[in-house]
C-alpha cells in the first residue's frame, strides 16, 4: 500500500490561494464607488446578456468578478436568499450584512473542504437612506470579508485600480463624475497610454438612493453616452452585434428606467 | 436557512428554476400554502374581501376594488385594499378569503420580481396569467372546504401593445375576458352596470369614472360592498396599466369622480329609483 504524499496544511491553502488568485485575475476588472445619490457600478463587459452587475433585492446589489458559472450561481443563490428572507419576515429585514455573511461562510467552505476552490470575487452592495448608511462589503475566494468605505476595485489589477480610485475619489461625487473615474480608471494600463472606453463596451448600473422601491437601475449605452460627455454614435458597430441577442435585454433596459 | 457549516443549502445553489415557488417547493415545502394540510371539520367564519371591477379602454386597463371586508354579517375593516401591482406592467384584484388571499398576492408578487431579477426579463403577460392560475389551482383543497380565492389579473401586453384581462375559477381555468368583468359577491350588479356604461375606445377619465359607478351600483344592491366613503374619506382603489406602466389613482381625483357619480345618479333619480 502507497502512503499518500504529506503536505503541509499552509502549502495547501497556499496552492489553492494561488490557484483562485490567478483564475480572478484573468478576468476583468469590476469598480464600485460611492457618489451622492447612491452607488455606482461600472465593468468591462461587451455582452448585454451576461451580466456581471446584477440587483439582488430592493437596495441591494451584486457585482463579481471571475468564472461566469460559479458567479452566476452565486448570485442566483443571494436573490433566493433575499426574496425567501422576504417573505418569511418583511422586505425592510432584508440586508446585505446577512447577505455577506452567508456568501462568507460559503466561500469559506468551499475554499477549505472542496477540491477545487471558487474563483470569484464578490462585492455586495446596500444603499442607505443618506450616505453614512450605504454599506459595501467585498468577499474573496476564502470567505474573507471587508468593510469598504467609498469605493472598491477588484479583478486584475486590483491593487493599480484602487491606488489610482484613491487619488481621484471624494465624498459627494455626482453621478456623472463617478462614473468617469470609473471609467478613467478601467482603461488605464500599467504602462502606455489609458484606453478609451465606449459606451458600448461598458456595463453600468446604479444603486439609487431617490428611488422609492427598488433602487437599482441599469445605465443603457445612450445615457452613459451623455454620461461620459461621447456622442452616442461611437458604439454604433456594437450596438448592432448586441441586438442578436434578441429583443430581451431592451424589455428589461426599459423598466428600469422607470421608477 | 443555512445549514450546518453556515454555508448556503444545496437548494440555493442548485441550477435549474427561475420560480421562486419551485425553489421554495424543493426547500421547504411548509411555507407555502399548497404545503399545509388542513384538519377535517368546516373553517371558522373569516373576513372576506369583495367587489373587484375591470375594463379596458384606449391604451390599457383600469382594475378597482371597493374597500370593505366582511366577516359574516359583520364589516370587518372599511379600507381594506384588494388591488394590488403584481408588477411594473400588470395588476391583480382579489375576491374571496382575505388571509388567503393576501397570501396570495404576495407570493404572486414575488414569483414576478424573483424570474425578473433572475432571468433580466419579464414574463410575458400570458406567461404571468399562467403562473397565476398554477396558484391558484394548487389551492384547490382549501376552496373545497370554502375558504375560495378568486383572483382579477389585468396588464398592458408589452408585445401586443394592449391591454387584457384574465378572470380565474377555483379549479386553475384561466379565462381571458374582452372589455369588462367583474368578480366577487357585487359582481352581477357591476357586471350589469359595466354592461351600460361601457364603450370601445374610451378615455382613461371615463374609464375611470366608470369603474367607480360600478362599484357604487354594486355597494347599492349588495351588503358586502362598500362604496365611497365621503364622511371618512375612504375611496375605493382604483388602479390604471398603461405602457407607462401602474398608477394608482390620487386620492384627491377619486373624490372628484365620485361626486360627479354621485351628480348624475341625483339626475336621474326620480323618488327612489335613482340609478
Amino acid at each position: 500500500m502507497s502512503m499518500p504524499f504529506y503536505v503541509s496544511p499552509e502549502q495547501l491553502m497556499k496552492d489553492r490561494a494561488d490557484y483562485a488568485r490567478k483564475g480572478i485575475a484573468r478576468g476583468r476588472s469590476v469598480v464600485v464607488l460611492a457618489y451622492d445619490e447612491g452607488i455606482a457600478f461600472a465593468t468591462e463587459n461587451p455582452s448585454r446578456a451576461l451580466h456581471k452587475i446584477s440587483e439582488i433585492y430592493d437596495r441591494i446589489a451584486f457585482a463579481a468578478v471571475g468564472k461566469y458559472n460559479e458567479f452566476e450561481n452565486l448570485r442566483v443563490a443571494g436573490v433566493r436568499y433575499a426574496d425567501l428572507r422576504g417573505y418569511s419576515y418583511d422586505r425592510q429585514d432584508v440586508n446585505a450584512r446577512g447577505l455577506a455573511n452567508a456568501y462568507a461562510q460559503t466561500l469559506g467552505t468551499v475554499f477549505t473542504t472542496e477540491s477545487k476552490p471558487l474563483e470569484v470575487e464578490l462585492v455586495v452592495a446596500e444603499v442607505g437612506h443618506v450616505a453614512e448608511e450605504d454599506q459595501i462589503y467585498r468577499l474573496s475566494y476564502d470567505g474573507s470579508v471587508a468593510d469598504e468605505h467609498g469605493f472598491v476595485a477588484m479583478g486584475g489589477q486590483a491593487e493599480q485600480l484602487t491606488e489610482r480610485l484613491r487619488e481621484g475619489w471624494a465624498p459627494g461625487l455626482d453621478l456623472a463624475g463617478a462614473v468617469r473615474l470609473a471609467v478613467d480608471v478601467l482603461g488605464s494600463q500599467p504602462e502606455g497610454e489609458p484606453r478609451v472606453l465606449t459606451p458600448g463596451q461598458l456595463e453600468v448600473a446604479v444603486l439609487d438612493r431617490t428611488r422609492s422601491r427598488r433602487a437599482f437601475r441599469r445605465v443603457a449605452a445612450p445615457a452613459l453616452g451623455t454620461l461620459l460627455g461621447q456622442p452616442a454614435g461611437d458604439d454604433a458597430p456594437t450596438d448592432g452585434a448586441a441586438t442578436t441577442d434578441g429583443a430581451a435585454p431592451d424589455v428589461s433596459a426599459a423598466t428600469d428606467e422607470r421608477g | 436557512m443555512t445549514d450546518s457549516h453556515g454555508r448556503l443549502p444545496r437548494s440555493f445553489t442548485t441550477p435549474g428554476t427561475s420560480s421562486f415557488l419551485d425553489f421554495l417547493a424543493h426547500h421547504d415545502p411548509s411555507l407555502l400554502p399548497t404545503g399545509r394540510t388542513l384538519p377535517a371539520g368546516d373553517a371558522p367564519a373569516s373576513t372576506h374581501a369583495t367587489t373587484i371591477v375591470a375594463l379596458t379602454f384606449d391604451g390599457g386597463i383600469v382594475m378597482a376594488g371597493d374597500r370593505r371586508a366582511t366577516a359574516g354579517s359583520m364589516i370587518a375593516s372599511r379600507h381594506i385594499e384588494k388591488v394590488f401591482p403584481a408588477d411594473e406592467y400588470s395588476a391583480i384584484g382579489i375576491a374571496g378569503t382575505a388571509g388567503l388571499a393576501l397570501e396570495l398576492v404576495r407570493l404572486f408578487q414575488l414569483e414576478l420580481e424573483h424570474y425578473e431579477k433572475i432571468e433580466g426579463t419579464l414574463l410575458s403577460l400570458d406567461g404571468k396569467a399562467n403562473r397565476l392560475a398554477t396558484m391558484v389551482r394548487g389551492s384547490l383543497g382549501l376552496a373545497m372546504q370554502g375558504l375560495a380565492v378568486v383572483p382579477l389579473f389585468g396588464g398592458y401586453d408589452l408585445q401586443r401593445g394592449t391591454g387584457r384581462m384574465f378572470s380565474f375559477d377555483v379549479t386553475g381555468g384561466r379565462y381571458e375576458e374582452l372589455e369588462h368583468h367583474a368578480v366577487g359577491s357585487g359582481s352581477v350588479f357591476a357586471r350589469g352596470s359595466l354592461k351600460k356604461l361601457w364603450w370601445p375606445g374610451m378615455p382613461a377619465s371615463d374609464a375611470v369614472r366608470t369603474a367607480v359607478h360600478a362599484l357604487v351600483d354594486a355597494a347599492d344592491d349588495d351588503s358586502a360592498t362598500g362604496g365611497p366613503d365621503t364622511v371618512r374619506r375612504i375611496w375605493p382603489v382604483v388602479a390604471v396599466v398603461t405602457a407607462e406602466g401602474y398608477r394608482r389613482v390620487a386620492d384627491d381625483t377619486l373624490a372628484e369622480v365620485a361626486a360627479q357619480v354621485d351628480g348624475m345618479r341625483r339626475a336621474t333619480e326620480s323618488g327612489g329609483g335613482a340609478r
